[in-house]
């Protein structure tokens, strides 16, 4: 226990010291980089610089964010607004992302919280170092250094003692063994108070939160629509691949079991032969259905889930596909059929399009988040957009939060990545 | 012969016990979920069991799980697995453990009932009876690769394929209408083709293709 609590002051000692100098450089070169960068807006050089400064900024107060939660369980939410995705490249598409980050509150917000970390926040920092510091320097004094710092005439302050001789050498190291004792209940507090300063300045404000609740809720009414749009499509689908497949067969076979009906006593081999050919249509009629029941749900993703169905999907590709999966439990069914189709169909892009001759599917969960990544090593220049395979996988990963990212450099490889946020059972 | 049946759809189990009985079997046990499977392939030893993947309770792959523990409880029990799609996944582990004496078939194959018969006495006799179109699948994506098969003839192929389905090779002379010696000319070629040991063994055979087939993946 007291082992436990001195590694956690000596720990948040030395994150102490980091953040200390992390906050003051950062901040400094970051604010005079961001306000040169905005009053050069005036000159025409700024439009070209602030993006990049502010990019920088968001990255340095994002690597803040990722810190707070991972060493003192202080989750800090970002609110940047999101680029639009028909943002056009080029010097236009320069001056469109300038305003759009300018306009931004959380920009500015970034901006005074600099202000904070480099005065406040590096001071409630640096005291987490300084109270385990500061006893190495009273025991340093006690040893006897007290002796030439005073004969030199300086007039030594430890804290409030006046060191002047041993006896008062011996209280400074005293004190400073009390501050190390402090250090041991409030360093972790300190670097969690230095965070909470961050926390305080760039966390979204109740504005800022309503805005990103009213973007979300416009985005889930857009995937809504898509959801629907899909849905409605898939049944028209199906209700013309049965009316058309087997429902034609089995009317086949009604009229020819009639037909034989008549004939078997006049024409007994004439109704041998319409007999084969009833059966046949019977087989052919089982096989559409199976192949319309693979397009609905896979029997294999019903059975086994979606590890087994993806590798069962592997072994019927004409391309050697390797599929790794590391998946604890079944995630709901709507998320498991979304994730299946939407791997089949990147599949089924990399073997018509990528001209590439092996295909590896990586599949896994972790915090939440079930991540599948889909690579080929074809010619790559795969896009998303409006009419592709790609944006469709994405509209159906949409309707359930997923994201879909996908990196194809022409000269290859491809690799698609999807994201769905889920939890698994 | 002493049959244990497990199928959940009444029609079906009917039908079924009716047809083997019509072929001099003896139904054992006809259940129809997989607890009831598990208890009667434990306390009747039959000499096969014909099991549909998709049994009650969990509708899922209850049957063709049942099977493979009820396998690893008494190596080489004879399973016969119906369903009514066919999955190379599920194949390969019915075939894993080597012990041959296991079928997996269309539910359709039904139809054909000598056919059907055929492959049930088969697998009672440790023999394999996997679907045409699990061998087909199998056949199609190697040979797309760049792998030995493809410097099979045609009519090899063809005798690979009825080879990987279980049948011997007096079935394959008589289905392809040729001799014996000719089929076992074939048979030499392919193995000498592919690098296999040959073996008199028709099981042992067909687990050797499927291994095969099996390999770099």
């Amino acid at each position: 226990m007291t082992m436990k609590r001195l590694k956690d002051a000596v720990v948040a000692g030395a994150r102490g010291l980091y953040l200390t100098i992390f906050a003051l450089a950062g901040s400094i070169v970051l604010f005079v980089l961001s306000v040169l960068s905005i009053a050069f807006i005036l000159l025409g050089i700024g439009v070209f610089t602030t993006p990049a400064v502010l990019t920088l900024l968001r990255a340095y107060a994002n690597t803040y964010r990722s810190l707070a939660g991972s060493w003192s369980d202080v989750p800090i939410p970002h609110a940047y607004r999101p680029f639009p995705p028909d943002l056009r490249s080029g010097v236009t598409g320069q001056v469109e992302r300038c305003s759009l980050m300018l306009k931004d509150p959380a920009t500015w917000r970034d901006l005074q919280w600099l202000l904070v970390n480099m005065t406040v926040a590096p001071v409630v920092a640096v005291l987490a170092p300084s109270l385990i510091l500061y006893m190495l320097y009273g025991w340093v004094l006690a040893a006897g250094v007290w002796e030439p710092i005073y004969d030199a005439g300086g007039g030594e302050w430890f804290a409030f003692i006046h060191v002047t001789s041993q006896d008062t050498a011996d209280q400074a190291a005293l004190l400073g063994t009390g501050f190390f004792i402090l250090s041991l209940f409030v360093n972790p507090a300190l670097v969690r108070g230095h965070f909470l300063l961050a926390r305080a300045c760039i966390s979204p404000t109740a504005r800022m939160r309503e805005r990103a609740l009213a973007r979300r809720v416009d985005r889930l009414t857009e995937t809504r629509h898509d959801a629907v749009d899909n849905s409605a499509a898939e049944l028209r689908r199906i209700e013309r691949d049965l009316h058309d497949g087997a429902q034609a067969r089995l009317v086949a076979m009604g009229m020819d079991l009639g037909t034989i009906e008549a004939m078997i006593e006049t024409n007994p081999a004439k109704a041998k032969e319409l007999i084969a050919k009833a059966r046949q249509n019977s087989g052919e009629a089982l096989t559409e259905l199976r192949d319309l029941v693979r397009g609905i749900h896979p029997p294999v993703l019903a059975e086994r889930g979606l590890g087994d169905a993806v590798k069962a999907l592997a072994l019927r590709l004409p391309l050697p596909t390797e599929v790794d999966v590391e998946l604890p439990g079944r995630a709901e069914a709507p998320v498991e059929s979304a994730a299946y189709f939407a791997v089949s169909e990147s599949l089924t892009n990399a073997i018509k399009h990528s001209g590439a001759d092996r295909v590896w599917v990586d599949m896994h969960h972790a915090d939440g988040m079930l991540r599948i990544a889909v690579t080929d090593n074809g010619k790559g220049g795969a896009v998303t957009g409006a009419g592709s395979g790609l944006s469709g996988i994405e509209r159906r990963l949409g309707t359930f939060d997923g994201v879909l990212a996908v990196s194809s450099p022409a000269g290859g490889p491809t690799m698609v990545t999807m994201e769905i946020p889920c939890v698994l059972s | 012969m002493r049959v244990v049946l497990a199928e959940d759809l009444f029609l079906l189990r009917d039908g079924l016990v009716r047809m083997l009985e019509a072929f001099d079997f003896e139904i054992a046990a006809a259940v129809e979920s997989g607890p009831e499977l598990t208890k009667a392939l434990e306390e009747l030893q039959p000499d096969v069991a014909v099991v549909d993947v998709r049994l009650p309770p969990s509708h899922t792959d209850e049957g063709l799980q049942c099977a493979l523990a009820a396998r690893r409880a008494r190596p080489g029990l004879p399973v016969l697995v119906l369903s009514q799609h066919v999955e190379q996944l599920y194949a390969r582990e019915l075939l894993a453990d080597g012990n041959g004496g296991v079928g997996y078939l269309l539910k359709d194959r039904v139809f054909d009932a000598a056919q059907f018969v055929d492959a049930v006495r088969r697998v009672a006799a440790g023999g394999t009876a996997m679907d045409p179109q699990v061998i087909q699948q199998l056949l199609s994506r190697r040979s797309a690769a760049d792998e030995p098969l493809g410097a099979l003839t045609p009519r090899e192929r063809e005798v690979l394929e009825l080879m990987a389905q279980g049948r011997s090779n007096a079935a394959i002379a008589a289905q392809l209408v040729v001799t014996e010696r000719a089929i076992a000319k074939h048979t030499s070629n392919i193995f000498g083709k592919l690098d296999l040991a040959v073996s008199d063994d028709d099981n042992r055979r067909v687990l050797a293709v499927l291994a095969y087939l099996d390999q770099g993946r």
